[in-house]
Formats: C-alpha cells, sequence, structure tokens
C-alpha cells in the first residue's frame, strides 16, 4: 500500500492517486505513480527529468487518461477525459510553458471559456476588467489588463496563470516548475501567493528542481524515480542529502563518465556577439579537446546565441571564428563547410526527418559528397550509415526503418551521428539528453566524452545542473542574454553557477 | 451598465474609443475604399451622383461581403474555406427548382431551404476538418469541386431564367428602402449581427482564442472542435443566403453561378485585415475589403486603366494588404517588448 502522512484530519485528502499506471506503446511513462493532496498544505514532487512526474500531472489535468490505478478528489473517484472536466472539478495546472493566447488581451486570457456574462449571454467588458484589475491588486502585481499578452515575460504570463486559477476559484492548484524562469524577486512575489491560497484551504503541488526552494515552500514531499512512487514525508522530517539520494538511487558522480582529454589550440573564438534584445557581448573561446558547458535558466539566450553562431539566425555585431578564419553570418552552409556542427534542441523538429529511414537521416548532412554526377548511390549511403549507426550503437530494427519509431535516446544518437559524419571540428550539443532515458543518457554523455578526448571542441548546453558540471572542462553562465559567469571545472559549485544564472541570488 | 458608472471616466473611454478607432486596421481599409470612391467621382461624377451610380455602389458587393463575413469567421479559426463559391451555386440552383417545381412556394420557406442546404454543406466541411484533422485548404479544396460536380450533374445545360421566379421574389434583389437597396440593408444586418456575436459572446471570442493558438485552446478545456464546425456551418449559411440572393438579384442561374467567388471572398478578408494565421481581424474588415475588391473594380474602367490591368491591381492589393499587417505586426510586436522593458 501506499504510504501517505496519515495525519488525524477528518477532511478526506484535496486529491488521490495511487498505483496510476499510463503507458505509451511499449514505453511505460508511469508504472507506478502514487500521491496525496491535503486540503490546506503545499506538496512538493520530485524526481529527475523522466521519472514520471509530466505524465502524473497530465492525467490529473485530464489530458492523458489513466490505463489503471485509482483517483480521488475529495474522497470521490473521478477520470477525466479531457481538460474541461478538471478544470470544473477545481483542478488548475499551471504548465512550465505557459499557454497563452498572444492576440488576446490580458484580461481575456484570463477568463476564455468563462467569461462573465450578463443575462442575455452577452460578456460583460466592464466587470471582467474590474475582475482582472482586483486580482493583479490582491497578488500584488502590475500589470496592464488591456494589452495584448504578445510580449510578456515568462513571469507575467505564470502570474496570468494563477490569476486564471484564482478566477476560477481552484480547489488544487498544480504548478510545474513554475520557478525555473523567474528572478528572485518575482519567486518570492510567487512565494507569497502560494502560501496565501494555502491559507484559504486550497491545496497546492509544486514541482521543482530547486531544493531551496522546495523547504522553504513546502510541507511535504514525494519522490518519484523512473515512474514509479519512491517514498512522501513532511519537509521537516528529511534533508537534501536524503532527497537527492531517493531521488537518483544512486551516487551522483557515477552517471557522468567524464575521460580526461588534452587539451589543445584554440578552434572556436566568439567576441561581442550581440543581437539586440537577445543577447549581448557575449565572447567566448572553445579549444579543441575540450568541453565547454554552457548553463543558465530556460529563456536565458543559450539555444539563441549558439544559433547564431551556425548561422541560423542573424546577428547585428561581433565576429565568430573558426581555426582564425572569420565566419559569415547567417549562414549555415558556410557554417557547416567549416568544421561546425549543431545537435539542435527539439530533436523531432529540427534534427530529424521522423518519416525517413535511419540512414536516410545519418546521410543528411553529407547527401553531396556521397552523390556521383548529381545522383545519390544507395550503395554508399548505406556503408556511411552502417560506420555511424555502429559506432554510436543506435538500436534499431532495421537501418531502413522509420526514424520516428525509434526510441528519444536512439533518436538522439541518429542526430549526433549526422553530424559527426561531417567531421566537425566544433560540435554543438543543445540539451543532448532531454527526454532520454537514464541508460541511454549514460551512453550519450560518455560518446560524448569520447569525442572530446578525440579532439573536437565541443560547447554543451544544458538544463540539468549536474549533466553541466559532470561533463564540462569549463562552465558559461548566461542569464538575461548576457554572460554572467566563467568556471573551471574544480570551481564549478552548483551554488556559483546558480548564483550567476539567477544573480540576485534567489536560489543560492 | 448603469450611466452612473461609466461618468468617472467617461471623457477617457470616450478618447480612447476615438483613438481605438483613429488606430484600426479597419479604418485603414476605410479610407482607401472612400478615395477610390472620391477619385472615380472625379473622373466621372456619375460613379457617384447618378442614381444607378449610387445604387450599383451599394448593391455591387452586398452578396460578397455576406460571403466574405462567414469566409472571414472561418479565416479567424485558423481554417479556411474554399467551397463556397460552389454551395452559392447549389443554392442558388436550388432556389430555382423550387419555385418551378412548387408553384405558389412562399419565398420565405425557398429561404429557409437554402440556407438549411448551405448549413448542410458547411456542416460536411466543417467535420471533415474536425474529424478528419486534415486541414481545411484540402477539405474545402475538395468539396469545391464535388459540389461543383453534384451542381453540373443536376443542372446540366439548364437554366433558370428570370421568368421563373415570381415578381415578389425578384423584387427582393431590386427593391430600395428609403433610396437604399434590400440587399445592402440585408448585407449590413448580417454583418452587424455576425460583429456583435465575436465581440460579445463567449463562442465568438472562443473563435478567436481557437485561431490565436490551437493548442492552447485545448489546454484551456475549450470545445474546439465543436467552435470549428460552427464556424464551417456558419460561412456555409451564409454562401447559401448569398446564393438565394443571388438568384434574386439576378434572375439567371447556370451551374457557373458563384465561380470564383471563393477567391474573392478570402481576398476580402485579407485586403480587410483578417490575418490569414487566424486570431485576428473582424468581420467589419471583411465587409469593407469586399466593398473595397469591387469597387476597385468597378472604377478602374472610369479612371481609364485597361481591362486587363485590373486583375493585377486587385493582386497588388492583396499582397499589399498582407505586407501592411506583416509590417504592423512587427512594429506591434518591438511595441510590446519595449512596453515590457520599461514597465517598472
Amino acid at each position: 500500500m501506499v504510504q501517505t502522512s496519515t495525519s488525524a484530519s477528518a477532511a478526506p485528502p484535496a486529491l488521490e492517486l495511487s498505483r496510476v499506471v499510463k503507458s505509451f506503446g511499449a514505453v511505460v511513462a508511469l508504472s507506478s505513480g502514487s500521491l496525496t493532496l491535503e486540503q490546506g498544505s503545499i506538496h512538493a514532487l520530485i524526481g529527475e527529468n523522466g521519472a514520471g512526474k509530466s505524465t502524473l500531472v497530465k492525467i490529473v489535468a485530464g489530458l492523458y487518461r489513466r490505463d489503471s490505478g485509482d483517483f480521488r478528489l475529495r474522497g470521490e473517484d473521478v477520470d477525466f477525459s479531457n481538460t474541461a472536466q478538471s478544470k470544473a472539478a477545481g483542478i488548475a495546472v499551471i504548465y512550465q510553458e505557459p499557454t497563452l493566447f498572444p492576440d488576446l488581451s490580458v484580461t481575456e486570457n484570463i477568463f476564455m471559456g468563462r467569461q462573465p456574462t450578463n443575462r442575455f449571454g452577452r460578456i460583460d467588458r466592464k466587470a471582467m476588467r474590474a475582475e482582472a484589475v482586483e486580482i493583479f491588486e490582491r497578488l500584488g502585481v502590475r500589470l496592464d489588463p488591456d494589452r495584448l499578452t504578445e510580449g510578456l515575460s515568462i513571469a507575467d504570463q505564470q502570474i496570468i496563470e494563477i490569476a486564471k486559477a484564482i478566477s476560477l476559484d481552484a480547489r488544487v492548484l498544480i504548478m510545474d516548475e513554475p520557478t525555473a524562469a523567474l528572478s528572485g524577486v518575482e519567486v518570492e512575489r510567487l512565494f507569497a501567493v502560494a502560501r496565501s491560497l494555502r491559507d484559504e484551504g486550497r491545496a497546492l503541488l509544486f514541482i521543482s528542481h530547486r531544493f531551496d526552494e522546495v523547504f522553504d515552500l513546502c510541507d511535504t514531499v514525494t519522490v518519484m524515480r523512473d515512474g514509479k512512487y519512491i517514498d512522501t514525508m513532511p519537509i521537516s522530517e528529511t534533508s537534501i542529502d536524503e532527497l537527492v539520494r531517493l531521488m537518483v538511487g544512486r551516487d551522483v558522480t557515477e552517471m557522468f563518465p567524464k575521460l580526461p582529454a588534452e587539451v589543445g589550440e584554440d578552434v572556436l573564438v566568439v567576441e561581442g556577439l550581440t543581437s539586440p534584445g537577445v543577447f549581448h557581448d557575449i565572447s567566448f573561446t572553445v579549444r579543441s579537446g575540450e568541453i565547454v558547458g554552457l548553463a543558465g535558466l530556460v529563456g536565458a539566450g543559450r539555444s539563441e546565441v549558439v544559433r547564431a553562431i551556425f548561422g541560423v539566425d542573424h546577428y547585428e555585431s561581433g565576429t565568430v571564428r573558426v581555426n582564425g578564419a572569420p565566419l559569415r553570418k547567417g549562414r549555415p552552409t558556410a557554417a557547416m563547410a567549416q568544421g561546425i556542427a549543431l545537435v539542435p534542441e527539439d530533436r523531432r523538429k529540427q534534427g530529424l526527418v521522423l518519416d525517413q529511414s535511419v540512414t536516410r537521416n545519418v546521410t543528411l548532412a553529407i547527401r553531396k559528397r556521397l552523390a556521383k554526377w548529381g545522383l545519390i548511390w544507395g550503395g554508399l549511403e548505406n556503408a556511411a550509415a552502417e560506420i555511424w549507426a555502429s559506432r554510436l550503437e543506435v538500436k534499431t530494427a532495421a537501418l531502413d526503418a522509420e526514424t520516428g519509431t525509434l526510441s528519444g535516446g536512439n533518436q538522439q544518437k541518429v542526430v549526433l551521428g549526422k553530424w559527426l559524419s561531417t567531421e566537425p571540428k566544433v560540435l554543438i550539443v543543445d540539451e543532448p539528453t532531454r527526454g532520454i532515458d537514464v541508460g541511454t543518457k549514460a551512453e550519450v554523455h560518455r560518446l560524448i566524452s569520447k569525442l572530446a578526448q578525440e579532439g573536437l571542441a565541443i560547447i554543451m548546453i544544458s538544463s540539468e545542473l549536474p549533466e553541466v558540471l559532470g561533463m564540462a572542462d569549463r562552465v558559461l553562465v548566461m542569464r538575461e542574454g548576457r554572460l554572467t559567469g566563467e568556471f573551471e571545472r574544480a570551481d564549478a559549485t552548483p551554488e556559483a553557477v546558480m548564483f550567476a544564472a539567477t544573480a540576485e541570488g534567489a536560489a543560492a | 451598465m448603469t450611466a452612473v458608472d461609466t461618468k468617472p471616466s467617461a471623457g477617457n473611454a470616450f478618447a480612447r474609443s476615438i483613438g481605438h478607432v483613429l488606430k484600426a486596421r479597419e479604418t485603414g481599409i476605410a479610407i482607401a475604399l472612400i478615395a477610390v470612391v472620391i477619385v472615380a467621382t472625379v473622373s466621372n461624377p456619375n460613379f457617384l451622383f447618378s442614381s444607378d451610380g449610387f445604387r450599383d455602389l451599394l448593391l455591387t458587393p452586398s452578396l460578397l461581403m455576406v460571403v466574405a463575413v462567414g469566409q472571414a469567421i472561418v479565416i479567424i479559426t485558423r481554417n479556411v474555406d474554399l467551397s463556397v463559391g460552389s454551395v452559392l451555386g447549389l443554392t442558388a440552383y436550388l432556389t430555382g427548382r423550387l419555385f418551378i417545381d412548387i408553384p405558389g412556394i412562399p419565398p420565405i420557406l425557398v429561404f429557409v431551404a437554402g440556407v438549411g442546404l448551405g448549413a448542410l454543406l458547411g456542416l460536411i466541411n466543417g467535420a471533415l476538418v474536425a474529424f478528419a484533422k486534415v486541414p481545411a485548404l484540402v477539405i474545402t479544396l475538395g468539396t469545391l469541386y464535388i459540389y461543383r460536380g453534384i451542381n453540373v450533374a443536376w443542372t446540366g445545360s439548364d437554366r433558370i431564367n428570370a421568368s421563373d421566379l415570381p415578381a415578389s421574389f425578384r423584387d427582393l434583389g431590386t427593391g430600395e428602402l428609403l433610396g437604399i437597396p434590400l440587399l445592402t440593408i440585408f448585407a449590413v444586418i448580417v454583418l452587424v449581427v455576425a460583429a456583435w456575436y465575436l465581440r460579445n459572446l463567449r463562442s465568438g471570442r472562443e473563435l478567436y482564442a481557437i485561431g490565436s493558438d490551437p493548442a492552447a485552446a485545448h489546454l484551456y478545456g475549450l470545445r474546439v472542435t465543436r467552435r470549428v464546425i460552427a464556424a464551417f456551418v456558419v460561412s456555409g449559411a451564409l454562401a447559401g443566403v448569398a446564393g438565394v440572393l443571388y438568384a434574386a438579384r439576378y434572375g439567371t442561374v447556370s451551374s457557373s453561378a458563384g465561380l470564383g467567388l471563393e477567391l474573392q471572398a478570402i481576398g476580402a478578408a485579407v485586403i480587410g485585415g483578417v490575418a490569414i494565421s487566424g486570431g485576428v481581424g473582424t468581420v467589419w474588415g471583411a465587409a469593407i475589403g469586399a466593398y473595397l475588391l469591387l469597387t476597385i473594380n468597378r472604377a478602374l474602367p472610369i479612371v481609364g486603366i485597361q481591362d486587363f490591368w485590373q486583375r493585377a491591381v486587385v493582386g497588388v492589393l492583396i499582397i499589399g494588404a498582407i505586407v501592411l499587417d506583416r509590417v504592423l505586426a512587427v512594429r506591434q510586436h518591438r511595441r510590446l517588448i519595449e512596453q515590457r522593458e520599461e514597465k517598472p
């Protein structure tokens, strides 16, 4: 059975999930998810990426339907088949990436679908606006209710999401990593709001990777690992060390097999790269055999910088040189010709042609070289694909299988293979292990480490701090479009990097 | 609702609404329309100041306006309805057939039948788009040909003539009230109702939300499928209305009635500032766009521009409108970002 914090409270739990299972085809996303939220309490849900937290949240939100297990709200069995039902039951979910309508006003975004109306069903705009103003006052934020939501910061968008939940009078409020992109002041503002909502008797679920926030805000905590419920305990009776141990189930350093590599000449030199409103005055150097980690919060401008280096996006001023030769801006083909490879953030959309075979995907970037008299010969293509598939240990039934049928980790290997086949000098990987299972993750890490050993200059963007700290020879930190820190491997402590990433010291 | 409530900020609100009107995208198109009318009138005063000229100015675009309003509603949901011309053709022919086959049928029944057929054809479009999850462009391109094919098979080489229609019905197409053609009055009523609906009812606002971000609409728990189907039904019904009015106005209906109308309707919406990517625009804009499109067509020969240039001018107008929208959108995006950074 599930151990719940069996307090003597007479009220039934606001929300109770027990042994919930959800699988997608052969992939089991949630093998046994359990969670109990008490009324008037803030509960933390922690676990590594891929531990099943998001799946659990989506089941509660009515986006996914569970395969089996119990789901009760205030003691009553429920079963949601869409988001409207969960909303009607008083559940509000604030996702990591706010989902708003950019073309509509702030007020309309808060009330869409349930605007106050008069007797004839006509929307009462004045009442709607007044209520929005009232909610913002209560939250203590200044936000123009009449402006469009397009162009708002993530923090402000989240405030709109919370305002939505309040206007809904939600009894259960789920916040999925709400602080990931917030500054210190904004986090404090959010926490004050969360506490006052708890004191009104609502149940809150707070998903976060930041332990200090969990200990600061929450009353109880549930740990998940590999799609399973691990343990629940009052926050006052546990410690960071214990939680980390429960989360990873193993020692952290084991996960990152960093191989010693000989650091050589400067390969990539970036100077004063600026794109107004996106990033400012970015300068750094990457040497051969070196892995440079690029850390920072989501939205700090890391992906934008590497996209500009690779030539996908334009930049206004600054220079990029590869082995001393300046690189023309805005030309990915020029970047490729000079030996830069970019493994993008979203491999499904930007890295792969999912309907095409593994072979085709691996050889996509070297088609010119495989062509004879303008035609691509199958033999050469297959040979090239075989080399890389076996070097990277891509697990697939056949090389002519559709790439979309592979697991996330193996898809990532295909993208890596595609770029490695161009024999690059500089390899840029953007979130290389996002959404990849733990085993394959280690393989990808070993692979990147081995490539550095072979003399590649590597830039690795990652939002997982342990990954950056475990893999990188040097860590660069970005915040709001600027470089705010540079640490050698020995000096790169989680606290120091986090501090540089958040500046005001929200998490430090 | 109470007058007392508005008093303190009345002046402010008034100034704000004046500002809104001046900045509105629809105002620019209206000014362009007025400019066209002035230029044409200066070239030939009969364009506006003869009784025929004034009548034609109001009457010619009325049918397109009705169809463009429906089209705008569909485009706002990030879809498109290419079948409206074929729907109009079918209902126009149905109108004539009913009068011939059922002598003495009251025109109101014919109206109901036309709207009903249009709505049914729209329902087919909407259901295919919503359930088959195929882009509306493809679905309605298919139904454009299917509906037209049915029309050709049904009509054959036959055609409805003015003499087949009762005079009371034809009066509808030519009649006037206080010097304004009945068709125009009807079209304006449709426009006002649609505009009111889109602005003031929940389901109307949800159409904008769906077009602005369909994924977010799903997360909000909006009934996306139902709304999209409804938008297509409305578009079909309005094309059906236009079909009945077409028969009343022209008297003659062959199997090619309404051919190419879908492109004019989309053009009108786009010229009027309805974003083809959904979520932005008003039916006012689409209606003024329809007026501009057809008035330009009539003004060009008067100004002395050769026939074959006229289509090109329409093309320039459409592309010009899209470029303008793009420029405005980029400027607005910059302004909104600045606004956020200025915020204390």
